[in-house]
This record gives C-alpha cells, sequence and structure tokens, in this order.
C-alpha cells in the first residue's frame, strides 16, 4: 500500500497538538503539589460535570472498541451490535453502586477498589486479589489500545512496530508528568473529533451508497452466502445466538465499572452529584457507537477489502481495518487525517488513564500493603509515576511480540477475570453479609470455571482450538441445546453462588471475619461532608483511624 | 457551586441522605428492556430502509437517558 502523505500529515499534527496539550496538562487547574497521589493519580478529585462527562467518555469508549466493534459487524453482522445493548444497560445498572463507591471513598479516601474492599471486609488478602485481577485485566486492555492506533495506520499505508513504540513513548512520558490531568484535557479534543467524525460519516456514506435500503441489501446478501450462515452471521440473530447476545451485553455492562480506569475516572468527579448527573449524559457516546458499529455494513456495501486480505484465496486479512478503510474510500485526504487523528487519539486517553489506575492499585494495594508500610504520600505518588511507564511499557511488549489476535484474545480473557470482583467490590456497597473468606472461595471458583470455559471454546477462523472466543457452548455442560452463553455471565454465577453458601457456612460455623471500618452514612456521603481525617498527610490509607 | 476547599466542618452528623427511593425502581425499565431480544429481532417495519434490530436499539438510548434524567431529578441532593 502507498503512504497517504496528506493523511499521514495530518495525523501527526493533530498527534503533536495533543502531546504538547499531555504536557501542560500539569498546569492545568494547578495543584500546590503533584507528590500526591489524589493530585497525580485523580487529578485532585476535584473535576466538575463537563470534565468528567468528557473523561469517563473518552476512557470508556476506547480506540480498539472504535475499530473492533464495527470489524465484529462486517464479520459477523447482528452479533456485533452487542455493544450497543451493552452501553445502554450499563447506566443505569451503575447508577447507585457507583454514587455509594464515590461517597464512601470520598470519605476515607480510597484511590483504588482494592482499597474499599480492604476497608469494607478487613480482608488484605482479598484486596491483594482485586489489586492483581485488576492489573492483569488491564494489561492487554492497554495493548488493544495500540492495536488501534496500528489499525489506523495500516490504512494509512504505515506498516511496522516503529511508530506506535514512538506514540506510545511521547504517552508514557506525558502521563509520568501531569497524571491524570493530561487525558482529561486531551478527552476534549478526542470526543469532539470523534462526534464531528461520526457525523459527518454517519450523512456522507450512506449517500455515497445509494441509501440505507442498498447498504443493508449489500450485507444481506454477504450473510445469505453458506459460509456466512454456517458460522451464524446474519441481519438479524438466530435462534441460537440470542441468549449470548443478551447476556454478552449484560456481563459487560457488569464489568465495565471494575475496571480499574473507569473507577479512577469516577472517582475524581468533584461530587456524588456530579457522578449520578453523568450517568445520565454518558449515553450520548452510546449512540455515537451505534452508528459506529452501522459502519461495519457500509463497509460492506463499500466493498471494503480488509488490509492483508485475499478474498479469492479465502484469507480474511485484518478487519479492524475497515474502518479506517472506509474513511480513506469516503472522505476526501484531509478529512480522512482527521477521521484517522480520532481514532488513534483515542487510543491515548484510555491508555493513560488505564496506566495510572494500574500503577495506583499496585502502590496503594501492593506496594503500601506490603512493601512499605509507612510511605509518604509523596514516595507513593513516585511510585506510581514510575509504575506507570512500567505498565506501559510491557503494553508495548505485549504487542510487538504477540500477534494481535493474541491481545485480543487476553482481553477477553480479562473481562472474565475482572467479573471475579463483583462480588466484594459492586455487591460490597450495598451489603456486609458475605464473609472474608467466602469471597476469596468464590473468586477462584469462578475464575477455575472461568478459564476452563474460555479453553473449551474453539475459533475456526484462525484455526485455534482454545480461547477463542467468549461463546460457551451449553452443550459442553451436558445440556442438549445449540444455544451459546457469555462466559463471564456463568463464570460470575457459579462466584456467586460459592459466596452465599461459603458465608452462610461460615457464619453458621462463627469463624472469625474482618472487620468493616465503614459506616452506613459513608455510602450517601456527598462533597463537602467531614471525612474521616481532613489532615492532607493522613488522607487515604484505607486503614482504620485512631479516632 | 464553588470550587474552592471548603473548611473541614468539626465532625458532626452529615444530612441524613438514603439511597432507598421508591424513583430508583424505575432504572429497571432500561436496564430489562435492552436485553428482550424479543422486540427488536425482526426486519419489519423498516425505517429509511433500517431493520427494527437497529433503529429500535438506537431508540432504547433516548429511553435510557430520558429515564436517568428523571430519576436523577427525582433524587437529587439525597
Amino acid at each position: 500500500m502507498e503512504v497517504q502523505v496528506t493523511e499521514l500529515t495530518i495525523f501527526i499534527v493533530l498527534f503533536a497538538f495533543v502531546s504538547v496539550l499531555g504536557f501542560v496538562a500539569s498546569r492545568w487547574r494547578r495543584p500546590d503539589t503533584m507528590e500526591h497521589l489524589d493530585e497525580w493519580g485523580l487529578g485532585g478529585r476535584n473535576f466538575g460535570g463537563w470534565i468528567t462527562w468528557f473523561l469517563l467518555g473518552g476512557d470508556l469508549y476506547t480506540a480498539y472498541t472504535f475499530v473492533a466493534v464495527p470489524a465484529l459487524m462486517f464479520g459477523a453482522g447482528a452479533m456485533g451490535f452487542f455493544a450497543l445493548p451493552y452501553t445502554v444497560v450499563l447506566y443505569p445498572l451503575v447508577l447507585i453502586p457507583l454514587v455509594r463507591l464515590w461517597s464512601v471513598s470520598h470519605v476515607h479516601g480510597f484511590v483504588t477498589p482494592a482499597d474499599f474492599v480492604r476497608a469494607r471486609f478487613g480482608s488484605s488478602t482479598m484486596a491483594l486479589l482485586v489489586a492483581i485481577t485488576g492489573i492483569v485485566a488491564t494489561m492487554p486492555y492497554i495493548a488493544l489500545q495500540l492495536v488501534g492506533i496500528e489499525a489506523v495506520l495500516k490504512a494509512m499505508g504505515v506498516e511496522g512496530k516503529w511508530p506506535i513504540t514512538i506514540a506510545f513513548l511521547i504517552l508514557a512520558i506525558y502521563t509520568y508528568n501531569s497524571g491524570l490531568r493530561a487525558p482529561a484535557l486531551i478527552a476534549f479534543v478526542k470526543d469532539t473529533l470523534i462526534y464531528l467524525t461520526v457525523i459527518v460519516a454517519i450523512v456522507v456514506i450512506p449517500t455515497k451508497l445509494g441509501g440505507w435500503d442498498a447498504i443493508f441489501a449489500a450485507a444481506g446478501e454477504k450473510f445469505s452466502q453458506p459460509a456466512a450462515q454456517a458460522a451464524g452471521s446474519g441481519l438479524l440473530l438466530n435462534a441460537n445466538n440470542q441468549l449470548n447476545y443478551v447476556t454478552l451485553a449484560f456481563g459487560s455492562a457488569l464489568a465495565l465499572f471494575l475496571y480499574p480506569h473507569s473507577l479512577t475516572g469516577v472517582l475524581a468527579a468533584r461530587s456524588r452529584d456530579t457522578v449520578k448527573r453523568n450517568m445520565a449524559a454518558l449515553p450520548a457516546y452510546s449512540f455515537v457507537l451505534g452508528l459506529l458499529a452501522l459502519l461495519g455494513l457500509m463497509a460492506i456495501a463499500a466493498e471494503i477489502v480488509p488490509v492483508g486480505a485475499d478474498p479469492a484465496a479465502g484469507v480474511p486479512g485484518d478487519r479492524n481495518t475497515v474502518v479506517p478503510l472506509l474513511f480513506g474510500w469516503a472522505f476526501p485526504s484531509w478529512f480522512a487525517g482527521i477521521a484517522f487523528a480520532a481514532i488513534g487519539i483515542g487510543a491515548l486517553v484510555p491508555a493513560a488513564v488505564m496506566s495510572i489506575a494500574a500503577a495506583n492499585l499496585f502502590t496503594r494495594n501492593i506496594y503500601t500493603e506490603y512493601i512499605r508500610r509507612d510511605a509518604s504520600p509523596r514516595e507513593e505518588a513516585q511510585v506510581s509515576k514510575l509504575v506507570s511507564l512500567v505498565v506501559k511499557f510491557v503494553a508495548v511488549v505485549l504487542v510487538l511480540g504477540l500477534d494481535t489476535q493474541y491481545s485480543i484474545d487476553l482481553q477477553l480473557i480479562g473481562g472474565v477475570i475482572i467479573l471475579q470482583t463483583l462480588p466484594a467490590v459492586a455487591l460490597g456497597v450495598f451489603t456486609r453479609w458475605f464473609h472474608k473468606w467466602a469471597l476469596v472461595a468464590g473468586w477462584v471458583a469462578g475464575m477455575v470455571f472461568g478459564f476452563w470455559m474460555l479453553w473449551t471454546i474453539p475459533n475456526p477462523a484462525t484455526d485455534r482450538k482454545h480461547f477463542g472466543g467468549s461463546a460457551f457452548k451449553l452443550s459442553e455442560l451436558g445440556v442438549d441445546t445449540k444455544w451459546t452463553i457469555y462466559a463471564g455471565f456463568l463464570s460470575v454465577a457459579l462466584n456467586l453462588i460459592v459466596v452465599a453458601l461459603v458465608t452462610w457456612g461460615l457464619r453458621a460455623g462463627k469463624v472469625a471475619d474482618g472487620e468493616d471500618v465503614t459506616k452506613p452514612s459513608d455510602y450517601t456521603a456527598e462533597q463537602g461532608d467531614p471525612k474521616v481525617r481532613d489532615i492532607p498527610e493522613l488522607v487515604g490509607d484505607g486503614r482504620p483511624s485512631a479516632t | 457551586m464553588s470550587a474552592t476547599e471548603e473548611t473541614p466542618t468539626p465532625p458532626s452528623e452529615p444530612p441524613a441522605r438514603s439511597d432507598r427511593n421508591h424513583w430508583y425502581w424505575l432504572l429497571l425499565v432500561p436496564i430489562v428492556v435492552p436485553l428482550l431480544p424479543m422486540l427488536y429481532n425482526h426486519t419489519d417495519p423498516t425505517i429509511w430502509g433500517i431493520p427494527r434490530f437497529y433503529w429500535l436499539q438506537l431508540l432504547f438510548v433516548v429511553l435510557s437517558v430520558a429515564i436517568t434524567l428523571v430519576v436523577y431529578r427525582q433524587t437529587r441532593g439525597r
């Protein structure tokens, strides 16, 4: 493929612009000192409604989503549309747990979900498991942001690994320097570019293709081929994949706010009210995601051939490139450059927040918990900054060392494992009934079952026998049906059953439980309510206070 | 709303708030409705050539926003 100079130039200019923003961000809403985790890792815990809306939108809707969801629609049709119900169900579902988690974190100075688990259940073991789960689940997610940038670069004719390495190096340096303020500021640019691109695409491309009728006719034609039918593709769901569609949407919604990077965005908000209001405003991004998904069908009508594909020989190529290629096909060079930059910059915001969140988990729940119990806030901030570099470095190595397919599989696994923290984190804000050792038992059971299910799933398209997807065949459990179900959904169901049964058993046997240092009123606290400690040096080690 | 740091009040009981509010039950509507494929897994009626599967699920976004807004307004400051 030829290198497209105009597009690449615009891409680089916009990329350079947000990099400068990233460095300048450290002076934005300037704190007295950056040497504190509340400042570096949570932007001062003082973001208002608009900043939170841009930051969370930029954080949750990642570059990978922008290329992968349309790619799934391009390949399989209706099944790829699960991303829409997923992000619609999401906000009403998490509204109450999130505002409660915001309140209790505000009172006690929690920075990570593991901080909360430690205080609520008095269990450093469960807190460690939550921290490790969060870090492990986040790593492949960061790597996939690189895959998003890579898809755009490929579409511009830039192959090879060094460009994304440079992009990530710049990202790593300004994140180190500015902390959460950098992605918050860049999110304004990212989200604006995404909205602009999608609105233009949804007007221009159907017109070019002769209307929606033509688009759906072309897609229907493709999915009616015998091979596509055999793979369960179609413009509608078939008899066997409806349960999978619903459980995948619901399970993904349960998982998203368990990811540490989502909570980072929430805890950075100024008030409980800000978080609640955002739950009503964030679905605007879901609408955009739904429109983006339809681009996958437009790519079929536009007869887009993915980079590296050979239809004659049946080689699928890199489907993640279909949306960038569609933009290249539909737009003049200068606007295609802006569209590519939208996706490329779209990778920077989540990657930065994810690395900050993973670094905070390491610092708060591993370093100060097990290595240096008396670390000063300054030392905490310093460790977090360094770890955020390490995290990005590992992500780059993952992408350079493994093939892309492997990163995607790792991300699938990530969704299933992060769900195992649901009883402790999401249900923990409502009830203290679970026994700390029951939570550990449930986590282990859910993990083992989840991994076994993923192991049984083949992927005929890539010729893999294991870890080929997340749609688990119920027939593997001896049920006589062709239905499939989302593996994460079943694994977390088992987790909950084990937690309930073991809690009941341990309570009956009067086994000692951990101490809960939170009070019921902590869960409804609002900005301005008294905190456990109002002395900055002492805020937020999540341990019981001496008072 | 001012962005300034409030001076810490002496530890007194904060105003009683509660997350028990009957308005929150409304949130079940946008949680349950998008998970019912029988509502949208059909082609007809099409709007501008878009099958029901796609346009109806996009409409659920509007439904979700509307209901969440109502709940937010009714439970504000509690």
